[in-house]
């Protein structure tokens, strides 16, 4: 063991004779060496263990079946394809609101604000959304969007209340990118007689792309991983709905029914139904999702980072 | 022309300082409706009996509204959290920041991004079927679903947010600090603990409150595992935190009990905004350096 440890900290001990040492500090430096080696070990071990657990009990129940139909007590099958649907639509839905929030706010606070109190209070209201949990956005969410709005329980109050969860990381992000674009940029655009809208537009938010992708990506992680927000704002339905269909000649939007995404269904199997099965290979698809997002994240990072030195 | 296009700058301009402007709006939206459906049953039940009954009884004929118990849960719960998760963390973090060979700090970091990007339903799903079986064998208790086995899902579920953010205060430690403690003849292990580790103090210090934050607002993982009865806390008996306690009788509540559940959310709303006050203090401290 302390041998296996002596090789992960990638020093070997050093023998008493040859460094001269007292042996209390001797002791304090293998003490602290050992309990380092442990400690990185057990959170690797933890991971790989959750990551094993899950895939060797949810592969095994993944089939094309159960990703491509609803479920039915008459054929006594359990599908998830409505869960899947749902998570894309609060998705999108969540995105395509959030991006031009978030990214507006971030181009207000490093191109705009002239007043660092208002910069300051702007920040300090992002960190306090940052760290609101998520069971009150879920609980405001169901009194304001539900509610006050009349949203009901559907799709597009979930995507709302998500897309003020995650204002604050594609703030951030992107704001974090903005502030690497270099002054000279903006100098020279003037420079040449261009308005500040034309100069954001046109030489300022084409190089902010990386935050912004960063800010999506771990949106997305976010949003694909997000529970307790949604059990109160877009519920537990697991009914199929389109997108956009036509429903007694009126144009209709699955976002306004209710419905699962796919933490809410594992929860929903796991703790209400005892369907432990159905729980893992949901649970196994989500594991799948979150190392793809951590891989893109990684390479988008990789990708700019090259092109910037470039 | 002159004067068109500045009136269409002060309209972009306008347009931009409102989108600034959501982010507040926001807080204050979500303060505002908190404060003004949580306060009238904190006034119908009375603040103390509120806050420190000792009894949660919202579906019986009498009912009593008391959430000493869900908040000595939360204490309990997110202190076990932090003494479990913190150590580990800690050293983790002071590893791969100063003593780790590059592949293995790379591999380290991956394993922890992924750690921290697990849904919280997962980690409910297999502490109920591992830690709780586990727990229920191992100390011969009738069931395994206690404030024990929240505690360890807490503590695994803050190792990432604990270890990235003391990685990032020791990365930033001056290297002249450290220079000049191995030059006066430490070795590389004391200089890192008895030097950069007190260099990046207010680092470490934010991150446990981070930690804390995590662990008193998680909801789902903990409602999976820790049984979810409203008892005073007990290592090994079931319970139910305030975050819990909101989401488990929200579906069906109506009347005064569905109040009470908002004056729970507040309570835990105002516990996190002292978190918030004391993370913003120990970051800016540190900035000030």
């Amino acid at each position: 063991m302390d041998n296996s440890i002596a090789a992960v900290t990638g020093t070997a001990v050093r023998t008493p004779e040859k460094s001269g040492m007292s042996p209390r500090r001797i002791a304090y430096i293998v003490t602290m060496k050992i309990l380092m080696g442990a400690s990185a070990v057990f959170t690797c071990t933890i991971t790989l263990f959750i990551i094993c657990y899950v895939f060797f009990k949810g592969i095994p129940n993944i089939s094309w079946e159960l990703l491509s139909t609803s479920p039915s007590y008459l054929a006594d099958r359990i599908g998830i394809l409505p869960d899947i649907a749902n998570t894309l639509y609060i998705l999108i839905a969540a995105l395509v609101i959030v991006l031009p929030l978030g990214v507006g706010a971030a181009v207000y606070l490093t191109e705009y604000a002239q007043n660092k109190k208002l910069v300051g209070i702007i920040e300090y209201a992002a960190e306090t959304l940052s760290g609101i949990p998520s069971i009150i956005y879920g609980l405001v969410g169901m009194l304001f969007f539900c509610q006050f709005l009349g949203f009901q329980t559907s799709l597009i109050a979930g995507a709302l209340t998500l897309v003020v969860m995650n204002l604050p990381t594609i703030m951030r992000t992107t704001q974090e990118s903005l502030k690497t674009v270099p002054q000279s940029y903006r100098e020279g655009a003037f420079g040449l007689g261009a308005g500040k809208w034309r100069v954001i537009r046109t030489v300022v938010l084409p190089d902010c792309v990386d935050g912004v992708i960063t800010g999506c990506i771990l949106s997305v992680g976010r949003i694909l991983g997000e529970s307790a927000a949604l059990l109160f704002t877009a519920g537990f339905a697991h009914t199929l709905n389109g997108f956009i269909s036509f429903q007694n000649g009126a144009l209709t939007t699955g976002l306004s029914s209710s419905g699962s995404t796919l933490t809410v269904a594992l929860y929903v199997y796991a703790k209400e139904q005892g369907e432990f099965e159905i729980a893992f290979a949901i649970a196994a698809i989500l594991m799948i999702l979150t190392m793809l997002i951590n891989l893109s994240a990684a390479a988008v990072g990789r990708y700019f980072n090259k092109r910037r030195s470039s | 022309m002159k004067n068109k296009s500045r009136i269409f700058e002060n309209i972009v301009h306008g347009i931009f300082l409102i989108l600034g402007l959501i982010t507040v709006g926001c807080v204050l939206l979500i303060t505002v409706y908190l404060i003004v459906s949580g306060i009238p049953a904190i006034r119908e039940i009375g603040i103390f009996n509120f806050l420190f009954g000792k009894k949660w009884a919202s579906t019986a004929a009498t009912p009593s509204y008391g959430i000493l118990p869900f908040i000595m849960t939360s204490v309990y719960g997110t202190a076990g959290a932090i003494v479990l998760g913190v150590p580990v963390g800690f050293l983790t973090a002071v590893y791969l920041a100063k003593l780790a060979p590059k592949k293995v700090k790379a591999v380290v970091e991956t394993a922890v991004k992924l750690l921290a990007g697990i849904p919280s339903v997962v980690y409910g799903l297999v502490g109920m079927l591992v830690l709780v079986p586990a727990i229920k064998s191992i100390f011969g208790i009738p069931d395994g679903a206690s404030l024990f086995a929240a505690i360890i899902v807490l503590a695994v579920m803050i190792l990432p947010s604990i270890i990235s953010v003391s990685m990032t205060a020791l990365e930033s430690v001056p290297n002249e600090y450290e220079d000049a403690s191995l030059a006066l003849g430490a070795t590389p292990v004391e200089t890192y603990f008895k030097v950069s580790v007190p260099a990046a103090k207010s680092g470490i210090a934010a991150a446990v409150v981070l930690g804390v934050g995590r662990a008193i607002g998680e909801a789902m993982a903990v409602m999976m595992v820790s049984g979810n009865a409203a008892n005073m806390p007990s290592i090994f008996k079931s319970v139910r935190f305030l975050t819990t306690a909101v989401a488990s009788e929200m579906s069906y509540s109506s009347g005064l009990q569905r109040q009470a559940l908002f004056s729970i959310a507040l309570v835990l709303f105002l516990f996190i905004m002292l978190i918030n006050a004391a993370l913003n203090f120990f970051l800016k401290h540190d900035k000030e350096k």
